[in-house]
């Protein structure tokens, strides 16, 4: 396993890759600041239900996305703000389904828990656990049959791990050799419940020796080194028709959803976690590689204005027609 | 000695006295041990009977009920929880295939009896995965029976007749009545007999009448429906609250039936297949001549529960009144 260190060697590589470097932070920005006023229509009940934030995480989706094409899929849970965003949702569309308004990507009949984006290849939030790992090896399977060369991506947390789901997904793609990585975010907590307490091993990518696929395992602190490492898991996807199952270390700074004081854990194990804060460390290396104060201003008030343009058109949306109702799954508006 | 205690209070109040009472009673699930369980049902019972009789499970719906079957075979009183009935389907395997048929399979030798707990319904913007009501996939299947509790007081005496049951039961607690349904609840141990309904409000006087059947949260809907329609039309209804829905209490609804001649049936599970149209046939096959109108469901849509429109899917006061209204006026 890697050391942590907080500040990385200055970045040596060409400008492209500031560039790129500043696209991910960008992400990363754009992901938080959308949760973060998410959390607030929450707290004011525009928002209702359930609310499961990525804060503390996004680099692990940014940085597995930024190794995909773009028509390669990406599957996940019902923490799936950042996933969909990354995955080029935009935040209105985002937004507007959290407030359960018509111009949502479900058209506000899903919210927060299961947003799908077909334009994206972005398959959904999934609110079973570990319900949707065989349906991403059938995905991987789709690609395979026709050849088109595409990678899906399945996204679960370590919770999932101890569901039959997540065991029959593997099975198969280990068996059928797909083109398929299983990302596990392991941000050490199933709701209230810490790893050590659910699992008998402390190395979840150990599962993969039981069907004889590649493994590989990194702490996320550094949105680049994700996007490394989930390259070489990608590409070993799509070269060779081989899974791997990557467990990235990462942690959640919220509650496990906002209904979660997260009191089983301390306010010292918090702050430590947020001194390694992605985001911080991503900014801290654009500033010390020259990208420019003023350059990053921008970008930070483009998102900015990207996020209150979002809220705005999700306050003033229309809710659904309640017609959506009479008819039945099949006949409805969303027949075939 | 009685306090007022919400539902939440009065179903840990049931485990608590149980838990007591029986050394063979475990409870297991997800974040039921030190957590407390998702809506805190378990609080505080990690702390009195320990981690072997309070177990914190893994993610594994299939795991913790096909354990809490083996438990059972072999003496255990095991009450799983499970944390939304939503989440319930990862074991219905266990459930159909296992739980359902010991008994009967084994010629009687093996019992397994065991108490399965899960929040059910809809009302607090959940969506697809955390509204459902899948009472009537578990009716269906033969060998289960199935509570839902509307108040504190019955959930205390159900769960407890649940666990001294000798069967498997399934013990559906309206998450949306959680805390909002208070009551008072003795401290003492009592039981509610498992398969009788209540009438909570009869009938007055000889006018028009419509018997309503409902259970758990939409109780309370079906009890504002009578009372906006007696105002308003000066319509009467026998209100009954199931209570144990299966093995069901049909003679307490054929009587009301036979007296009023008409029926509703509240449900916020999707209608088709719903157990309201079980409930029609029994009453059907039982009071036929009596009726004077044609029995009505008042239910859910046959669509996956929305995130939006939840007011407008689920079958509250707004949408049982104008049916209770026609039914009179038929
Ligand atoms: C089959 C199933 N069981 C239980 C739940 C309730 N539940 C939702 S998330 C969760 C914890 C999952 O933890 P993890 O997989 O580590 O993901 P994280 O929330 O940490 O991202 C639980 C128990 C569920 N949604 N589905």
């Amino acid at each position: 396993m890697q050391e942590r260190t907080n500040d990385g060697p200055p970045l040596t590589q060409p400008s492209g890759q500031i560039d790129h470097l500043a696209a991910l932070y960008r992400q990363m920005f754009l992901i938080r600041r959308v949760e973060e006023e998410s959390a607030r229509a929450y707290a004011l009940g525009k928002i209702g239900g359930f609310l499961h934030l990525y804060i503390g995480q996004e680099a692990v989706g940014v940085g597995a996305v930024a190794a995909l094409r773009p028509d390669d899929y990406v599957i996940t849970t019902y923490r799936d703000h950042g996933m969909a965003l990354a995955k080029g949702m935009s935040a209105r569309a985002l937004m507007a389904e959290l407030y359960g308004k018509a111009t949502g990507c479900s058209k506000g009949l899903g919210g927060s828990m299961h947003l799908f984006d077909v334009e994206h290849n972005m398959l959904g939030g999934y609110g079973i656990v570990g319900g949707h790992i065989p349906l991403a090896a059938g995905v991987a399977f789709a690609s395979k049959y026709r050849s088109d060369g595409r990678v899906t991506l399945c996204f679960f947390g370590e919770g999932a791990v101890s569901i039959g789901g997540f065991h029959e997904g593997l099975s198969l793609a280990a068996l059928w050799k797909l083109p398929i990585v299983f990302v596990c975010e392991n941000n050490e907590y199933a709701m209230g419940t810490p790893l050590s307490r659910t699992m008998s091993v402390e190395d979840v990518s150990m599962k993969a020796l039981g069907y004889g696929i590649d493994r590989d395992r990194f702490f996320v602190d550094d949105v680049l080194e994700v996007e490394k490492r989930m390259a070489e898991a990608v590409s070993r996807a799509r070269e060779l028709s081989l899974p791997t199952l990557v467990e990235v270390r990462t942690y959640r700074f919220r509650g496990h959803s906002m209904s979660d004081p997260a009191k089983y854990r301390t306010p010292a194990e918090l702050e430590d976690h947020k001194k390694r804060d992605p985001l911080t460390r991503a900014r801290a290396l654009l500033e010390q590689n020259g990208y420019g104060a003023e350059r990053l201003a921008k970008l930070e008030a483009e998102v900015e204005a990207e996020v209150q343009d979002a809220v705005k058109f999700a306050e003033e949306s229309p809710e659904p027609d309640p017609s959506l109702l009479a008819k039945t799954t099949y006949d409805g508006p969303f027949a075939a | 000695m009685e306090r007022t205690l919400n539902m939440v209070q009065a179903i840990n109040d049931a485990l608590r006295t149980e838990m007591r009472r029986d050394p063979r009673v475990v409870v297991l699930g997800e974040d039921v041990g030190k957590v407390g369980g998702v809506f805190r049902v378990t609080q505080g019972l990690y702390e009195e009977f320990g981690e072997d009789r309070v177990v914190d499970t893994p993610l594994s719906e299939g795991g913790i009920i096909g354990a809490a079957i083996g438990m059972a075979l072999y003496g255990l009183v095991p009450v799983p929880e499970i944390q939304f009935a939503d989440f319930i389907f990862p074991g219905y395997d266990q459930i159909v295939s296992e739980l359902a048929k010991i008994r009967w399979r084994s010629g009687g030798e093996y019992a397994a009896k065991v108490v399965i707990r899960t929040p059910v319904g809809g009302g607090i913007r959940g969506g697809l995965y955390h509204s459902q009501s899948p009472e009537s996939l578990f009716i269906h299947v033969a060998g289960l029976k199935v509570v839902c509790p509307s108040n504190p007081y019955d959930a205390k005496g159900l769960l407890l007749a649940s666990i001294r049951d000798p069967d498997p039961v399934l013990f559906f607690e309206p998450k949306r009545v959680y805390r909002a349904a208070k009551g008072e609840v003795p401290e003492e141990d009592y039981v509610v007999e498992l398969g009788r309904a209540k009438v909570v409000r009869a009938a007055q006087g000889a006018g028009k009448a419509v018997t309503v059947v409902a259970w758990g949260a939409m109780l309370y809907e079906a009890l504002a429906a009578a009372e906006q329609v007696k105002k308003d039309k000066g319509i009467e209804c026998d209100v009954i609250d199931l209570r144990t829905l299966w093995p069901v209490d049909v003679e307490t609804i054929t009587e009301s039936v036979k007296k009023t001649g008409r029926l509703v049936v509240v449900h916020e599970a999707p209608r088709t297949c719903g157990f309201g149209a079980e409930l029609v046939s029994l009453v059907c096959e039982r009071a036929l001549m009596h009726l004077e109108a044609p029995p009505v469901r008042v239910t859910g849509f046959d669509t996956p529960f929305p995130y939006a429109l939840e007011m407008e899917y689920l079958p509250l006061a707004h949408r049982i009144a104008p049916e209770i209204v026609k039914t009179a006026e038929f």
